[in-house]
């Protein structure tokens, strides 16, 4: 098998070589991690730019699940053999950014391709989690996303619930899951995707509370996890007492849970908006609502953070290539290209432009609930707490925090034990890994 | 120079080289910073609780794996001996499963066992077990023995076959006419003259559940709920290509290394040497 994969491997690059002699064009390399309908927009935008000039190709290449599309980036960037473009999930940003010698800043690939970058045209929300602490923008937002509440109507209205109005706080998600569970409208009341993105990151910022010192990591430096503060223990508390009779059920730490909600399983569900696609798909009657807050928190509902992907330059490549990096940004940040991208896939559009158009063009009438993201990450404007988070290693930060809340989750400890571990463990993980 | 030497030298002392160089070092992902820190990753991998508690979870899979593969194909391979019609086509039924890659083992099991839509989970619950692998590490651990074992099965079948095979009939059949029933015969002759069979295959089957099993725990379990089901394999894995730490994962491997070398001596000095019936 090794042996096949090889060969075929092998075959591509001999493929790849012959074509690269036809053509007096400059490839442009980008590995990219989108799978199904996703996958299809990848290819559709890259044959549309080389199609709308001539003097670059840009070559998409499908590198497998999120991670391992870092990790091929990263590996082919120790052996020299580095692509020009990367896309990197939210949760690889910290690393990333932690490698400034890898990486030319997005912002200096356009300026020095004598391009103007105008951030006012863009969503600030985004770009700003981008960016470093001086407002450089480092990486290109691809693909956007925010969570937000989706839900069964059919279920709803078995339980007697008002199909019109979901849940906008935690505490009628629980009484509304309650009540699924109790009239029997469904054998589970809530579910949830991403505990850690939704239930802590995302929590944090859309009740404006910190998640971590230094503005959660944004300003750098020594970071302190916040995350066992009275709010989010209270939170948790009542999610591991409904988990207990199955109020609440817990599909696994990435978006497992969907298939729980698709299969009319639970009423209530708590998911990123890039995961609609699968959920029209479905032929269910849903409903979607912004993400719930807490009734205890001041300042909510705040605004939520940006997940998804952004696009990564890296260094020590050839003018002549960023040239071509930049006018496939240019490209990519046309209206026309923004609005195909955010309505065939969910992901928000990065630009006000593409924004308005989709507003202008009725899209929102026919598609009630597609705007709810856009107007979750830019209804206020973000404090300290709401900018987004960022470590050296928010992957292995997120999986200590996983591991605690499932023991919670299985009721071998408490929520405050659970939160308490994962600060004890998180902060020593980020201690030694500012340390390398 | 023999072509087998240049093959084994560039893919296996340079790799290992370089992994026991790699654990000396702590590094950032990218490899632009680097420290040569002797054995401190050693150090902090050892007295790591974490670590710690993936080589428990190590031991009880491999032996749970290796009883239940091995215990299932003996009572399978006796049965089989007992068959008098279609022996051939229970044999080779019995030896398919083996074909079948172990990511792809793990998603057939995962999917019988899945809480949600799994039909084998569908009847536990019916008969009132609460099944629920993904916050049970007990049931975790079950569903990953059971996927794991059930692979090798066949593989432990073949052996135990030809092992029975080669028990002498002449002394089945004067135990019998000396009046020793089936089980008394089982236990006092056959299994005894299995022993060489049974320790080899003891050997192959803990090596297997060692190595062999990263794509069952990657597609079933991912090593959680918690860290249940985290193996020392799983571990080098997760720590390196998801955590970015490399040394430690580099650390860790040239200690899985130097278990697969003290494992290959066992098997060459005590395995090799009985498993001809002397």
């Amino acid at each position: 098998m090794k042996f096949f994969g090889f060969a075929a491997g092998f075959a591509a690059t001999l493929t790849l070589l012959s074509t690269t002699s036809a053509f007096a064009v400059t490839q442009i390399s980008w590995w990219h991690a989108m799978t199904g309908a996703n996958a299809e927009v990848v290819d559709k935008i890259s044959k549309d730019f080389n199609a709308s000039q001539s003097d670059y190709e840009l070559v998409p290449v499908f590198k497998g699940t999120y991670p391992e599309t870092l990790n091929a980036g990263i590996a082919a960037f120790r052996a020299g053999q580095a692509p020009d473009i990367l896309q990197v999930f939210d949760v690889g940003t910290g690393v990333m950014m932690a490698a400034e010698g890898a990486i030319k800043p997005a912002a200096d690939v356009l300026t020095s391709a004598g391009m103007t970058f105008d951030k006012s045209q863009y969503l600030s929300g985004i770009v700003g989690y981008y960016s470093k602490p001086d407002g450089t923008m480092l990486s290109f937002p691809y693909n956007s996303s925010s969570p937000i509440l989706y839900y069964n109507k059919d279920i709803f209205q078995k339980a007697g619930l008002d199909v019109d109005n979901p849940p906008k706080t935690w505490n009628e998600v629980w009484e509304a899951a309650k009540k699924i569970k109790a009239s029997g409208a469904a054998s589970c009341g809530y579910t949830s995707t991403w505990l850690t993105w939704i239930h802590l990151e995302n929590f944090a910022a859309w009740n404006d509370v910190s998640w971590a010192t230094q503005q959660n990591g944004l300003a750098g430096g020594d970071v302190e996890l916040k995350i066992n503060a009275p709010i989010f223990v209270n939170h948790f508390q009542a999610l591991a007492d409904l988990a207990k009779d199955g109020t609440f059920k817990y599909g696994g730490r990435t978006s497992e849970a969907k298939q729980i909600f698709l299969a009319g399983e639970c009423g209530i569900f708590t998911e990123s908006s890039g995961g609609l696609g699968d959920i029209v798909k479905s032929g269910m009657n849903y409903g979607i609502g912004q993400l719930p807050y807490d009734t205890d928190a001041k300042g909510a509902p705040q605004n939520t953070t940006p997940g998804g992907a952004s696009l990564w330059v890296f260094g020590n490549k050839s003018d002549e290539q960023y040239k071509g990096v930049a006018a496939f940004f240019a490209y990519l940040s046309k209206t026309d290209v923004q609005e195909y991208l955010h309505q065939k896939s969910g992901y928000l559009p990065v630009t006000l432009a593409a924004y308005e158009a989709t507003k202008k063009s009725g899209f929102y009438d026919k598609n009630p609930g597609r705007e709810t993201p856009i107007l979750q990450m830019t209804g206020k404007a973000p404090t300290d707490n709401s900018k987004g988070v960022r470590l050296p290693n928010l992957p292995q930060v997120r999986d200590i925090q996983n591991e605690e809340l499932e023991k919670m989750l299985a009721g071998q400890q408490t929520a405050q034990q659970a939160l308490d571990n994962a600060v004890t463990r998180g902060n020593a993980a980020i201690k030694e890994a500012l340390e390398n | 120079m023999a072509p087998q030497l240049a093959i084994t030298l560039v893919f296996f002392y340079w790799p290992a080289g370089q992994a026991l160089y790699q654990s000396m070092l702590r590094q950032d992902p990218f490899g632009l910073r680097t420290k040569f820190v002797w054995f401190a990753n050693f150090r902090k991998v050892l007295a790591d609780p974490a670590y710690l508690n993936s080589i428990k979870v190590t031991v009880v899979f491999s032996l749970a794996t290796a009883i239940v593969a091995m215990g299932v194909a003996l009572l399978l391979a006796v049965m089989a001996e007992k068959a008098v019609r279609g022996k051939g086509l229970y044999r080779t039924l019995l030896i398919w499963p083996y074909a079948v890659a172990p990511a792809i083992a793990g998603m057939l099991w995962l999917f019988l066992f899945n809480p949600s839509i799994g039909s084998l989970a569908y009847l536990l619950r019916s008969l009132g077990i609460a099944w629920d692998p993904l916050l049970n590490g007990t049931h975790a651990m079950i569903l990953l023995v059971s996927a794991a074992a059930w692979k090798q099965i066949s593989y432990n079948f073949l052996f135990f076959v030809a092992g029975l095979q080669a028990v002498p009939k002449t002394l089945i059949e004067a135990a019998a006419m000396d009046g020793a029933g089936e089980t008394k015969r089982f236990w006092t002759i056959v299994f005894p003259l299995l022993a060489p069979t049974t320790f080899f295959l003891l050997v192959v089957n803990t090596v297997y559940a060692l190595f062999d099993t990263f794509g069952i725990v990657h597609a079933v379990t991912g090593g959680g709920p918690g860290k249940t089901t985290e193996t020392l394999v799983y571990k080098v894995y997760n720590d390196g290509f998801v955590n970015l730490i490399l040394g430690d994962s580099a650390a860790q491997s040239v200690i899985l290394m130097a278990i697969v070398i003290a494992l290959t001596a066992i098997q060459f000095r005590y395995v090799e040497r009985k498993v001809h019936y002397g």
